[in-house]
């Protein structure tokens, strides 16, 4: 009786293999390498996340994944078969939202789910409440009957992801989801990403510069620069490797204690033990931020925190370790790599025989 | 227990099945989506004005032609190729014939110049080649449908003068004009195939529909009005007709004009169809010797039986089909190992 709520469900083979694999794979537009050298490998069921600025190569990986351009170089499995050879049992399994995803205009939102399922083979009673469920899950039921070409930009992305649910696909490959939807509409899209691996153990793939959303709905995430992977791991493991061994202390002040010693408050947390700097918040009553090096300090910052709040008699309202924020990592993380590139391009010029006379 | 009855209440699990014919899926929203689009009432009407004015102008004189000649054989196909007399534009008689095989080209162009840059640009290819069908399948679904589009008004057309020529003109086909008729249906829409093929050809190459389309009626201006006038042109300069040559010489530079204009789908169709709808036409091409001229020229006239016709126009339709087949294949190499990019 809830078959029209929820997606049918179908059981999964437990395969053990990992839902995508790549080694080595590569791809090349003449002299440029948009992906180079990849070597990746996600696991059943996690939501993986693909970062990189503009022309990093995510979209190209994405590509090679689900068969639409040839790789130059290495293989690819997805789900255990080669997406260039076996391209329609790949293509039933894996949901896929390109970006800047369009839609037939004069079709409704529903008609354009449709003839999808049609495409995968799927009509009928089972198909039509397939279409409803997702269009639910997305929130689009209120406009599921009007043409698509008087939907906003943000409503077609969420079309986009419900077309990408409606094969039930084992995997779903999201290039920008959240693109041009808006800050709760977000929150949303990402809490169901989340309860889609939770009840359906899909294995989501997503490619995003929007580094916060990212940190917080994938389990693990690659930083990808200029078609090389720098990066890969739990936000955790890339903020040890990348954050220098710095962690975070957030505190804030009482209101008007604070305004009044607004001054004051800066130089006497900077003057604490294993306090690298501190960010002054536009308001003095918004949250200071610490940076703690080591990142093991965090506990001993806190207390001096304390002491120090105690003795000069301001009120504390929160006081809080954070992580690293992904977006520092991400800074970091390219300041690396782009140093490395630099000390390669001095030591090519040392080398270089006019440079060197 | 519970368990059970609650695996035994659950939806089936739906099957992992790819559709049989990804083709099939398409061709029928393309073919929906025509039905209810701007170019099929234009092709309604196109086809439409190409039957009615002809047949409307042309109607006195096939009523007399019908009762001076009462018992002739042909009358009812006198419907299709007979028009007003001192009528005539570009250069083409204007009978229902002449005309649909003008708009032949148009509409196989019109159906098609935007079928695949279309979806590029709306930006539903990348999403439709992420579904489990094969690349040919696109193509092939949107070439059925249009071309299932464009035949059903031709039947439809096709019906109503035959209608029109037995109720009110009273004339009673035979079988043998009936068979023509078809046969001549056959290779019309053979001919609407060859220009949907090309449409998509030009549909996968070309990125801008626009483009698309100014190129795709350009090459087709380029073949029916003015290919005769510039393969006689180019032959004049390299292989001219002179009077005071030998009349050997003369055939044979004649035939090598036959052969050239050959090349061009317009003038295969048009041989094919003449022939298949006029029974007394006995040849499409130059006689090749004096002999064979002064044959010609002591002929009797005769009506040719169907299956000599259809001898004479087989090369013709072979040809149109290899025509369709090459642009096919080169749209085929285009599009499958093409990156689909957003
Ligand atoms: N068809 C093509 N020919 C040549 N170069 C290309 C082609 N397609 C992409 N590139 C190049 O490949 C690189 C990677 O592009 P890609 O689209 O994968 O980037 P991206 O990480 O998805 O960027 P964005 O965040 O802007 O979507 C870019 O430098 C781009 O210019
Ligand atoms: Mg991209």
């Amino acid at each position: 009786m809830s078959a029209a709520a929820a997606p049918a469900a179908s059981p999964r083979k437990a395969t053990p293999e990992a839902p995508i694999v790549t080694a080595g794979l590569t791809k090349r537009y003449g002299d440029l390498t948009a992906v180079d050298n990849l070597d990746l490998e996600l696991r059943r069921g996690e939501i993986f996340g693909l970062l990189g600025q503009n022309g990093a190569g995510k979209t190209t990986t994405i590509l090679m994944l689900l068969g639409l351009t040839e790789p130059s170089g290495g293989t690819a499995r997805v789900i255990g078969l080669d997406p260039a050879r076996d391209a329609l049992r790949v293509k039933r399994q894996v949901g896929y939202l390109p970006d800047s995803v369009g839609f037939y205009g004069d079709l409704t939102g529903r008609q354009n789910l449709r003839y999808t399922a049609r495409l995968n083979g799927l009509q009928g009673a089972g198909a039509e409440a397939t279409i409803e469920s997702v269009l639910e899950h997305v929130g689009l039921l209120d406009r599921a009957d009007t043409p698509t070409e008087t939907y906003s930009r943000g409503m077609l992305q969420r079309l986009g992801i419900a077309d990408a649910l409606v094969k039930d696909p084992e995997i779903l490959i999201l290039d920008e989801p959240t693109a041009a939807i808006d800050p709760i509409g977000v929150v949303e899209i990402l809490d169901l990403l989340r309860q889609l691996v939770r009840e359906r153990g899909v294995t989501i793939l997503l490619s995003s510069h929007l580094l916060t959303q990212v940190q917080s709905v994938c389990d693990r995430v690659g930083i990808f620069a200029s078609g090389r992977l720098i990066g890969l791991g739990t936000v955790a493991e890339l903020a040890t490797r990348f954050g220098n061994d710095t962690g975070r202390v957030e505190v804030s002040f009482e209101g008007e204690q604070a305004t009044a010693a607004a001054g004051r408050i800066g130089p006497t947390l900077s003057a604490l033990d294993h306090v690298e700097s501190v960010d002054a918040p536009a308001q003095p009553t918004d949250p200071w931020t610490l940076v703690v090096k080591p990142a093991s300090a965090g506990r001993a910052v806190r207390e001096a925190v304390l002491a120090v709040a105690a003795r000069e008699s301001l009120g504390l309202t929160a006081i809080r370790s954070t992580e690293a924020s992904l977006d520092e990592i991400y800074r970091a993380a390219l300041k690396q790599t782009g140093l490395q590139q630099a000390d390669r391009d001095t030591a090519a010029e040392a080398t270089d025989p006019e440079g060197s006379d | 227990m519970t368990a059970a009855k609650a695996q035994a209440e659950a939806p089936a699990p739906m099957e992992r099945s790819v559709p049989r014919a990804g083709w099939l899926v398409v061709a029928g929203k393309e073919f929906a989506d025509h039905l209810l689009s701007v170019r099929f009432f234009v092709l309604l009407l196109v086809l439409g004005l190409a039957a009615g004015i002809p047949l409307f102008l042309a109607a006195e004189r096939i009523r007399s032609l019908a009762s001076e000649v009462s018992g002739a054989q042909a009358v009812f196909l006198a419907l299709f190729i007979i028009g007003p007399q001192d009528v005539s534009i570009f250069g083409l008689d204007v009978s229902v014939q002449g005309f649909i095989g003008l708009a032949a080209p148009l509409l196989g162009i019109a159906f098609a110049f935007d079928a695949v840059n279309g979806e590029r640009a709306q930006g539903t290819l990348p999403r439709l080649v992420a579904q489990p069908i094969h690349r040919d399948d696109v193509i092939n679904g949107k070439f059925v449908a249009s071309l299932a589009a464009i035949t059903l008004v031709l039947l439809a057309v096709v019906l109503l003068i035959s209608g029109f020529g037995l109720l009110r003109l009273g004339i009673v086909p035979q079988w043998a004009e009936v068979l023509r008729l078809g046969l001549w249906f056959l290779v019309t829409v053979v001919y609407v195939a060859l220009w949907l093929a090309f449409g998509l050809l030009i549909s996968v190459v070309i990125r801008r529909a626009a483009t698309a389309a100014l190129v795709g009626f350009g090459i087709w201006m380029l073949i029916a009005m003015f290919g005769r006038f510039i393969v006689n042109l180019l032959l004049g300069a390299f292989a001219p007709v002179s009077s005071s040559a030998p009349v050997d010489q003369t055939l044979s530079t004649f035939q090598l004009h036959d052969f050239v204009l050959r090349l061009l789908p317009t003038t295969l169709y048009n041989e094919a169809s003449s022939v298949l709808l006029n029974p007394s036409l006995t040849q499409t091409s130059t006689p090749a010797t004096v002999g064979q001229l002064a044959q010609v020229q002591q002929q009797v006239p005769t009506l040719l039986a169907l299956d000599q016709s259809l001898l004479l126009v087989w090369p013709q339709v072979v040809a149109l089909l290899a025509l369709s087949v090459i642009c096919f294949a080169i749209a085929y190499v285009r599009f499958m190992g093409e990156e689909v990019r957003a």
